[in-house]
């Protein structure tokens, strides 16, 4: 125990434990709902990629769907042409993204602010035109069709209530959140937020930025990677919307909604959202991006922090008026 | 045998931002252990000079020579990492995060446990103690949970030293330590720099006298980015020309736009 929080975060918070406890409780309670339950920790992940190079590294990656759809689209093409083993797929599927990352990332890496945010938007809306125009492969607006996947781990059939789904994501969730976890509370980790702080300090502490932030970059690449894959694994289904910028921006959305840069944002904003959406889209199909803007409007005016922020406030406050006692 | 004390040498620095020379062919031998001030009028070249020898700035022609190797064309980095550490004028620190964790960054940097990615970061007992060890040293322990963005001016000078120190530098550079210090915090950073290891190689950048009297053994004056003049502070001191340079450069300087 060293008394600070950064270096102190490895330990584990009763909260921690009851966010997981809740995913599993889902699974039994809302057996008619898993398919949006699996979309939900689909998107999750996702955004647990962006905060990875986003909240903890400063690195602001606008079109970071580019490896959510490399990931959906090799996965989806693994299981039609080649492979139909659903963990080992989204394993190659993701290191794909990651490839991707590493000859980008190089480039990406060296900038900083409004021309980083710009080019990766600009990479984003090229490689979804190429997908878009490549019909030979992603089968264009039509989208890849006709993904089959084994029985996982050669026992559980993808059931059409989506049990198998919701649980094989929930798995791939818990094993890469607890990558992104470690990594956060180790020394590189700490010292990626020490490059988000203030990088030309870092060089001068005798830290290689560059390679520090390209590393995070391939993995958050390859995280988002599996996202893409599990996302075509479990809707049997890839579209060009899984190349869409706007795909970016939602997860951007959750993880402001969250909060960013606090390890269970992505966890917290991705529920909310959908959830939101749900309820409003059913309300008004055509304005539910009301709700949503105004949300965000609220967070970004009141509440930096996102949700968590809120909740560490009112803990802090209550805390202190214990104590006052 | 006369290599081996020679911590850090420059020769013939030179820097252009087009037809403004900014560093005219600059020379400086700062041996182990020196105490050696660096003054001069605003615009002197200072800062370029600083910029040059860390590596922030490339130098358009000459040669650096860290322990007798060619630095020229090494990165802040590895500079860094083979001892040439510098401080900065304006703090430059991690504000969002605490003293501890400031000085962390560092030590972790030094122990080459930075790229250590899976066991927790409380778990690397020997970085712990090495940040805890140099926060206690400047007598910073008891703040060490204090966030960077809520400490005072003159500690977070003290933070900017802590974390030189904690990369073990073999030549330190600091950059005017005392500017814009409130005097009640003055003298414990005065203190502070005092102390430092005597067979530590330190170059100060400095504007107040008083501070380069009382720390400096060897005193060379920048003017108008050439050397104008080198020796022991009394020498200095006592140089009517020098007086002359800082009487009235302040005029020439701010007449030439540097």
């Amino acid at each position: 125990m060293t008394g600070s929080p950064l270096l102190d975060r490895h330990r584990i918070h009763w909260a921690e434990v009851a966010w997981w406890v809740g995913a599993i409780a889902v699974f039994f309670l809302f057996p008619r709902n898993l398919s949006l339950a699996t979309a939900i920790l689909i998107m999750a992940l996702f955004a647990l990629s962006l905060d990875l190079v986003m909240g903890f590294a400063g690195v602001v990656s606008m079109g970071h769907v580019v490896f959510f759809g490399i990931g959906a689209y090799a996965a989806g093409l693994i299981s039609i042409h080649w492979h139909q083993e659903a963990i080992s797929g989204a394993f190659m599927a993701g290191i794909a993204a990651a490839l991707f990352a590493a000859v980008v990332g190089p480039v990406l890496m060296r900038m900083s602010g409004l021309p980083q945010i710009m080019v990766t938007l600009a990479l984003n809306v090229i490689l979804f035109e190429a997908g878009h125009k490549a019909v030979a492969i992603t089968g264009g607006d039509d989208g890849l069709q006709g993904i089959k996947l084994d029985p996982l781990l050669g026992m559980f059939r993808w059931t059409v209530f989506g049990q198998t789904s919701y649980l094989y994501a929930l798995g791939w969730l818990f094993v890469l959140f607890l990558l992104v976890r470690a990594i956060v509370c180790s020394p590189y980790g700490i010292a990626l937020q020490g490059v988000r702080e203030n990088p030309e300090r870092m060089r001068f502490v005798g830290a290689p930025v560059q390679r520090q932030l390209i590393v995070a970059y391939v993995v958050s690449a390859f995280i988002a990677g599996i996202a893409g894959a599990v996302s075509a694994q479990t809707v049997k289904f890839v579209g060009l919307e899984s190349l869409s910028v706007e795909k970016s921006i939602d997860a951007l959305v959750m993880l402001v909604l969250g909060g960013v840069g606090r390890l269970y944002g992505a966890l917290v904003g991705a529920p909310v959202y959908m959830l939101v959406h749900q309820v409003a889209s059913e309300w008004n199909p055509f304005h539910w991006m009301f709700v949503i803007g105004g949300l965000l409007i609220l967070v970004v005016m009141f509440a930096r922090g996102g949700i968590l922020g809120i909740i560490d406030t009112l803990l802090a406050a209550w805390r202190r008026q214990r104590r006052g006692r | 045998m006369n290599q081996p004390t020679l911590a850090l040498e420059a020769i013939g620095l030179q820097k252009r931002y087009g037809a403004l020379v900014v560093t005219d062919d600059v020379s400086l031998r700062v041996e182990r252990g020196a105490r050696l001030a660096l003054i001069g009028p605003n615009g002197a070249g200072k800062t370029t000079l600083v910029g040059l020898l860390t590596g922030r700035i490339r130098p358009d022609a000459g040669t650096i020579r860290l322990h007798g190797e060619d630095i020229g064309g090494a990165t802040p980095e590895q500079r860094v990492k083979r001892g040439l550490v510098r401080t900065f004028q304006i703090n430059n620190l991690f504000r969002g995060l605490t003293i501890l964790e400031n000085v962390f960054l560092a030590a972790s940097e030094h122990l080459g446990t930075s790229i250590a990615m899976f066991r927790p970061a409380a778990r690397h007992r020997d970085v712990i103690a090495r940040a805890e060890a140099t926060l206690e040293r400047l007598g910073l322990g008891d703040v060490r949970h204090q966030r960077i963005s809520d400490v005072s001016y003159g500690r977070q000078r003290l933070v900017e030293i802590a974390i030189a120190l904690a990369l073990d530098p073999k030549v330190l550079l600091l950059d005017e330590p005392a500017a814009g210090i409130p005097s009640d915090e003055l003298s414990r950073l005065l203190e502070t720099i005092a102390n430092l290891p005597e067979e530590l190689a330190i170059l100060l950048i400095e504007h107040d006298m008083h501070v380069v009297r009382r720390f400096a053994r060897e005193v060379t004056v920048l003017v108008q980015g050439r050397v104008f003049l080198s020796g022991s502070p009394q020498e200095v001191m006592a140089s009517e020309e020098v007086r002359r340079v800082y009487l009235g450069g302040a005029r020439t300087a701010e007449g030439a736009g540097a």
